[in-house]
């Protein structure tokens, strides 16, 4: 009687720390969300999507670091993308049995989880430094750089799900290797190589210590790739730290801004991933 | 009526020069025969001669001859393991798609070693087609499944594309359940269909081998009569092997049945025979349920 009133007191005791456990994380996070909705909505206005980053003391938005983030992101993505999918690509098709694939695996690995100031300041070293200015297509080189390793896991652990008796099916009707990649291997795993992809781009939309070494800021509209742009990680950076009020609502609304278009593309690759990939 | 068997028995020792064919005159007894061509075979299609083969230094294939006549359908049967599906595998050098697997011997078509490095691989699975255990369609629609391989060897404008799949599909004894929805998925067909729509997708590239790898095990009586049926329709204008787990499946579609053990072919004979008096010991026990 005793051991078995012992193990339900163990059962409940175990149950109630995973709840708070639970609790905790979700307890947090909504705190968070909550402070950026509270904070973030004073900025919500018409001027926030219309007007550049203003000097202290006057009206403005953030168009200039939204257009910035978007092109930034966007154009890391577009540049990321295929190294990413063409080394998950040798890695899940090419690669096996050979002793590259476990080598290139491994500093993949490393690449994915190395902190992202690091790449940052690389990418200062060899292209910042070199050009003599900051400059968006530094940015892009380093938020590239943070796309590849995500696209390489992600595209490497679809293509591996994908039936073997699918891909000798196309190969015993003679279709060469490439063609047998593009045309079944890809079609039957697009959907989680796109959610590889979105994920990637969530990551991406909200990294600052990059940028902050690369495209630095602009406090003016420039779409011009080759100077510093602005980008709202690095104006949330630098305007949450101000001493000016109307400032400090300029980021909480930018950083709301980028949660929930975090949040959005999360929910999105999750629901393109839940449409199954090769199932019916 | 006559027919002319040729046969290679099973060596225990690899026999590098091939054995003339030993004929004999031997009335075919097959009980769901409807009167078949009365022309003698002639010429093998395939001759394997000391076939091996190699996961990386097991061997699973240990020096099998064998010969597989053109508009004849060879079954493989024995039990699992015993290197039936890797013999049919040789067939196509579809083991190339893996590292550590290697096989040597010879396997002639129409006089040409296949196993020859210097061969092209495409064009030899254009000429040897295959069907496996599970079906595979392509994650496209029923009728780029077929296209898929009519499109790899020839440019054809849409309208001759259209008549090459739908014969393809007739063929299969398909294109009366798909004719309305060949734009849907492929894999929105049942099981059954998936596998004649991938047996309409092997012959629409016109190969002149099918190797069907247990081709009706995933499949439910009804379908599996429906394969066994098409196997008998596409039978005058192929050479079909079939590896397969249930001897009255051997039995009911085969012309000629080879039983392999551990690797060997231990008999090969006319399907009749082979199953009225089988001459090894371990075949008799194989197919009497004893073993397997």
């Amino acid at each position: 009687m005793t051991l078995y009133r012992r193990r339900r007191l163990t059962n409940y005791i175990i149950l109630m720390l995973s709840l708070g456990a639970t609790a905790a994380g979700l307890i947090v996070l909504f705190l968070i969300l909550g402070a950026l909705v509270w904070n973030g909505i004073p900025a919500l206005n018409g001027t926030l999507f219309t007007e550049m980053t203003p000097p202290p003391g006057s009206r403005g938005g953030l168009l200039n670091p939204i257009f910035g983030s978007i092109v930034i992101t966007a154009a890391a993505t577009v540049l990321g993308t295929p190294i990413g999918i063409l080394t998950g690509t040798f890695l899940a098709e090419f690669g096996r049995g050979t002793w590259v694939a476990p080598a290139v695996r491994f500093v993949n690995d490393i690449l994915l989880s190395a902190p992202s100031i690091v790449i940052g300041l690389f990418v200062y070293e060899v292209m910042v430094v070199p050009m003599g200015h900051f400059s968006a297509w530094a940015g892009v080189v380093s938020l590239a750089i943070i796309v590849i390793p995500v696209v390489v896991r992600t595209t490497e652990n679809v293509l591996v799900l994908v039936p073997s008796a699918l891909r000798e099916a196309a190969i015993a009707l003679g279709a060469p290797r490439w063609k047998v990649i593009v045309m079944v291997t890809y079609r039957a795993a697009i959907q989680g190589m796109l959610t590889g992809v979105m994920l990637a781009v969530a990551r991406i939309a909200g990294e600052t210590a990059p940028l902050l070494f690369t495209a630095l800021n602009n406090q003016f509209w420039s779409s011009d790739m080759n100077g510093p742009m602005a980008n709202l990680p690095v104006v949330i950076f630098q305007f949450a730290l101000s001493p000016y009020a109307d400032w400090q609502v300029l980021a909480w609304g930018g950083a709301m801004l980028i949660t929930f278009t975090i949040l959005i593309l999360n929910i999105l690759a999750r629901w393109i991933a839940s449409r199954g990939s090769f199932q019916q | 009526m006559s027919i002319e068997v040729s046969r290679v028995m099973d060596t225990p020792t690899p026999a590098p020069v091939p054995q003339p064919p030993r004929t004999h005159m031997a009335a075919p007894m097959m009980p769901s025969d409807k009167p078949r061509a009365v022309e003698p075979l002639g010429e093998p299609k395939i001759a394997v001669k000391d076939l091996r083969f190699f996961y990386r230094e097991f061997m699973a294939v240990k020096g099998v001859n064998v010969n597989l006549h053109d508009k004849r359908v060879t079954a493989f049967i024995g039990p699992s393991g015993c290197g039936k599906s890797t013999v049919l595998r040789c067939l196509n050098r579809i083991y190339e798609l893996y590292p550590n697997q290697r096989a040597t011997g010879e396997v002639m078509i129409d006089g040409a070693n296949i196993l020859d490095p210097k061969m092209d691989l495409n064009i030899l699975r254009a000429r040897v087609g295959m069907v496996f255990q599970k079906p595979t369609p392509f994650p496209m629609s029923i009728y780029d499944n077929i296209a898929f391989g009519i499109r790899l060897y020839e440019k054809l404008p849409s309208q001759d594309l259209d008549v090459r799949v739908e014969q393809a599909l007739r063929r299969a004894a398909l294109w009366d359940e798909v004719k309305d929805k060949l734009k849907a998925s492929g894999l929105s067909l049942s099981g059954g269909q998936q596998q004649r729509l991938c047996i309409a997708r092997a012959i629409a590239t016109k190969p002149e081998v099918l190797l069907l790898d247990e081709p009706a095990s995933a499949l439910d009586p009804l379908s599996t009569q429906r394969i066994e049926e098409l196997i008998a329709e596409l039978k005058p204008d192929y050479c079909i092997v079939i590896v397969t787990h249930n001897m009255q499946q051997a039995a009911r579609c085969s012309d000629y049945t080879a039983f392999m053990y551990l690797g060997e072919l231990i008999e090969f004979d006319e399907t009749g025979s082979m199953f009225t008096h089988p001459k090894m010991r371990q075949t008799e026990d194989y197919i009497t349920g004893r073993f397997g």
